[in-house]
C-alpha cells in the first residue's frame, strides 16, 4: 500500500498560506507562524478566510497535494486540485455505470451493506465492552434487526428501495446512538441528526467528522483516477462530491461516529470546547477544533487489518484502499466491489 | 482518408514496459497511471544529461545528435533517441547540407548496469527501425550505455530482433486500440514494479469478492 503522509491543518482563521521554495509558510499579518516542507504533506486543509497565495496553489496543483478551504466552522468550501489524471477510460466506465440503474444499484447495495454491517458490529462491540452500562437486550434486538435487513439489502436491486431500507435502519441506529454515549451525559446527548446548522454538541462534531471524512475519500478517489462528483447511490448535483459520499457510507459509523463517541467517552472533548450562537447553532471553539483535529490525525495512524486485502495498514489509508478497489472493480479486474466490512 | 493525428503514435519507450509486464504498460500508456519511485527518478536524471544539449556536435568523422525525435509509420510509434551518431561511411546515406555520407547509429542511455532481460535491446532495435524509415537505410548496430558501468555495449541489430520488435508493437497497438488492460501472472518481478500500489498484483490471487462478502456477512 502507498505511504501515508501528513495532512497539515491550519486552524487559525486569520492565517495566510504562502510558498517559499519547497515549503509552505503560515503567516499571520507579517509574522511567520510556521514553515513545513511540502514533500512531507499529502494534503492541506485550512479553516482560514485570508486564503493562500497563487504560487502555493500552483505548487499544490502540480504536485498533487490537495489544498482544501473550509469555513472556520468546518464546512467545505473549495479545493484546489491540479489537472485531473488522464484516465479517461476509467472515468467513462464510471459514467456508464452511473447511468445504468442496475449497475448503480449493485454498487449502492454494497455501500449500504457496508454501512449497516459496520454499524451492526459497533452495536455488538458496545454490548461486549459495556454489558453493565447499557440495555443489552435492546442492543441485541436491534443487531438482529440489522442482520435481517442485511439479507434484504443483499437481495435488493432497486435504488429507491435501497434508500428506503437504509432509512429504516438509520432510525434504529440513531435511537441507540445516544445509549453509546456513556460519559458526560449531561453535556452530550443525541436526539437525532441536525445539520445546517448543527443544534447540539454531538451534531457539531458529527458534521465536522463527516466533512473531514468526505475530504479524505474525495482525495482518495481522485488519486486513483475516479471522478469524485459522479456517484451511484448519491445522484449528481452541482458541486456535490457524490461518489465520495457513496464511498463514505461504509465508513461513517465505524470511522467517524466511533471517533466522535470515543472523544466524548474518553473525555478528550468537553463542553467548554463549544459555543452556542444566537440562532441555536453549536460551534466548536478554536481550542476544541485543535483537540479534535489532533485526535483525528492520531486516529488515522492507528493500524488495522484490512478485511479483504488482509494487509496491515493505517486507518487513514482505508479510504484510499477502498477507492483503489472500486477502480479495480470498474476496470473489470474484480467482479464486484469489496466493501470494507469491519468487525 | 486515413486521418492520423500526431498523438496517436504509441510511445516507443513503452516497449520496455510492455516487455517487463504488459499490464504495467497498459496501466501507464492506456490508463495513464504513473507513480514515481527511486528507479524512475534516477532514470530521469541519467536522461537529463543525455538529452540536454540538443545542438549537434562534430567530432572527427562523427556527427553527434542528442535528443532526436524519431517515429515509425509502419509501427505507429514515436519517441526520442538519446544519441544518434552519424559516422562517415562511403556506404552510408547523404544528409542535407553535408558533403559526406553517413551511417546512423543509435545510442541509448540507461541507468544501472546491463540487465538480464532483453528490453533494452528491443528498445534500441525499435529506434533503429524508426531511423531506417526516416533515413531510408539499413541499421545493423547500436550501443547501450550504462550509467553504473560507464561503458557502452555494442548491440547487433539482426533481422530476427527487429522482427520480434514488430510482433511486440503490433500487440501493443491492438491492446491500445481496444483500450485493453490485460491481467497477467504475478511473479517476483512485481516487487520491482513502480506501479505495485496501483496494480495490486495480490488481487489476482485473492479469494473472490463474492466469497469474501458472503463469508463476512454470514459471520
Amino acid at each position: 500500500m502507498k505511504k501515508m503522509l501528513n495532512t497539515l491543518f491550519v486552524n487559525q482563521s486569520d492565517a495566510y498560506l504562502a510558498l517559499d521554495g519547497g515549503n509552505i509558510v503560515v503567516k499571520k499579518e507579517d509574522e511567520i507562524l510556521g514553515r513545513v516542507p511540502l514533500h512531507n504533506l499529502e494534503g492541506i486543509v485550512t479553516f482560514g478566510y485570508t486564503g493562500a497565495s497563487p504560487a502555493l496553489m500552483g505548487y499544490c496543483a502540480e504536485n498533487n497535494v490537495p489544498l482544501t478551504f473550509m469555513t472556520k466552522n468546518g464546512r467545505f468550501l473549495a479545493r484546489v486540485i491540479g489537472e485531473s489524471k488522464g484516465n479517461v477510460v476509467l472515468r467513462k466506465t464510471q459514467y456508464r455505470h452511473s447511468d445504468c440503474e442496475i449497475q448503480s444499484s449493485r454498487l449502492a447495495r454494497n455501500f449500504i451493506l457496508g454501512k449497516v454491517y459496520n454499524q451492526k458490529w459497533m452495536l455488538e462491540r458496545t454490548t461486549r465492552d459495556y454489558p453493565m452500562r447499557i440495555d443489552v437486550a435492546r442492543f441485541k434486538e436491534t443487531s438482529q434487526y440489522f442482520s435481517r435487513k442485511l439479507i434484504e439489502i443483499q437481495e435488493c436491486e432497486d435504488l429507491e428501495r435501497l434508500r428506503g431500507l437504509e432509512g429504516k435502519v438509520a432510525v434504529h441506529y440513531n435511537q441507540l446512538f445516544d445509549d453509546m454515549i456513556l460519559q458526560q451525559k449531561e453535556d452530550f446527548m443525541f436526539k437525532g441528526r441536525s445539520r445546517r446548522p448543527p443544534l447540539d454538541r454531538v451534531n457539531a462534531m458529527l458534521s465536522f467528522a463527516y466533512s473531514l471524512l468526505a475530504r479524505d475519500t474525495g482525495a482518495a478517489l481522485e488519486a486513483v483516477g475516479l471522478d469524485a462528483y459522479v456517484g451511484f447511490l448519491h445522484r449528481e448535483r452541482p458541486g456535490r462530491i457524490s461518489l465520495a459520499l457513496d464511498l463514505m457510507e461504509e465508513l461513517r459509523g465505524i470511522y467517524a461516529d466511533r471517533f466522535v463517541l470515543s472523544l466524548i467517552n474518553m473525555k478528550v472533548i468537553q463542553a467548554k470546547h463549544f459555543i452556542q450562537k444566537e440562532n441555536g447553532a453549536v460551534l466548536m471553539t478554536e481550542e476544541g477544533r485543535k483537540v479534535f483535529l489532533s485526535s483525528w490525525q492520531k486516529k488515522k495512524q492507528e493500524m488495522i487489518q484490512h478485511p479483504y486485502l488482509k494487509e496491515k495498514m493505517m486507518w487513514g489509508l482505508v479510504p484510499y484502499a477502498q477507492a483503489l478497489l472500486l477502480a479495480r472493480h470498474l476496470r473489470g479486474d474484480l467482479e464486484e466491489y469489496p466493501t470494507f466490512l469491519y468487525k | 482518408m486515413d486521418y492520423k493525428q500526431d498523438d496517436s503514435y504509441l510511445l516507443l519507450s513503452g516497449i520496455q514496459h510492455f516487455q517487463f509486464c504488459p499490464r504495467q504498460w497498459a496501466l501507464i500508456h492506456i490508463e495513464q497511471q504513473w507513480e514515481e519511485n527511486s528507479r524512475t527518478v534516477e532514470g530521469q536524471h541519467v536522461h537529463k544529461k543525455a538529452d540536454d544539449s540538443s545542438a549537434r556536435e562534430k567530432r572527427k568523422d562523427k556527427l553527434i545528435v542528442r535528443g532526436m525525435a524519431i517515429k515509425s509509420e509502419t509501427l505507429n510509434i514515436s519517441g526520442q533517441c538519446d544519441v544518434v551518431e552519424f559516422v562517415e561511411d562511403s556506404a552510408g546515406v547523404s544528409l542535407y547540407g553535408n558533403p559526406s555520407l553517413y551511417r546512423p547509429i543509435p545510442v541509448e542511455y540507461k541507468r544501472g548496469k546491463p540487465k538480464v532481460g532483453r528490453e533494452d535491446e528491443l528498445q534500441l532495435a525499435a529506434q533503429a527501425i524508426c531511423l531506417e524509415e526516416m533515413f531510408l537505410c539499413q541499421i545493423t548496430e547500436g550501443y547501450l550505455y550504462y550509467n553504473e558501468t560507464k561503458h557502452r555495449h555494442l548491440v547487433l541489430l539482426s533481422d530476427a530482433l527487429k522482427q520480434e520488435v514488430r510482433a511486440i508493437v503490433t500487440k501493443m497497438n491492438s491492446y491500445y486500440h481496444r483500450r485493453y488492460t490485460p491481467k497477467v501472472k504475478t511473479g517476483p518481478h512485481c516487487k520491482s514494479c513502480s506501479l505495485q500500489n496501483i496494480c495490486l498484483p495480490e488481487l489476482m490471487v485473492r479469494e473472490s469478492v463474492s466469497e469474501y462478502m458472503e463469508r463476512r456477512l454470514r459471520e
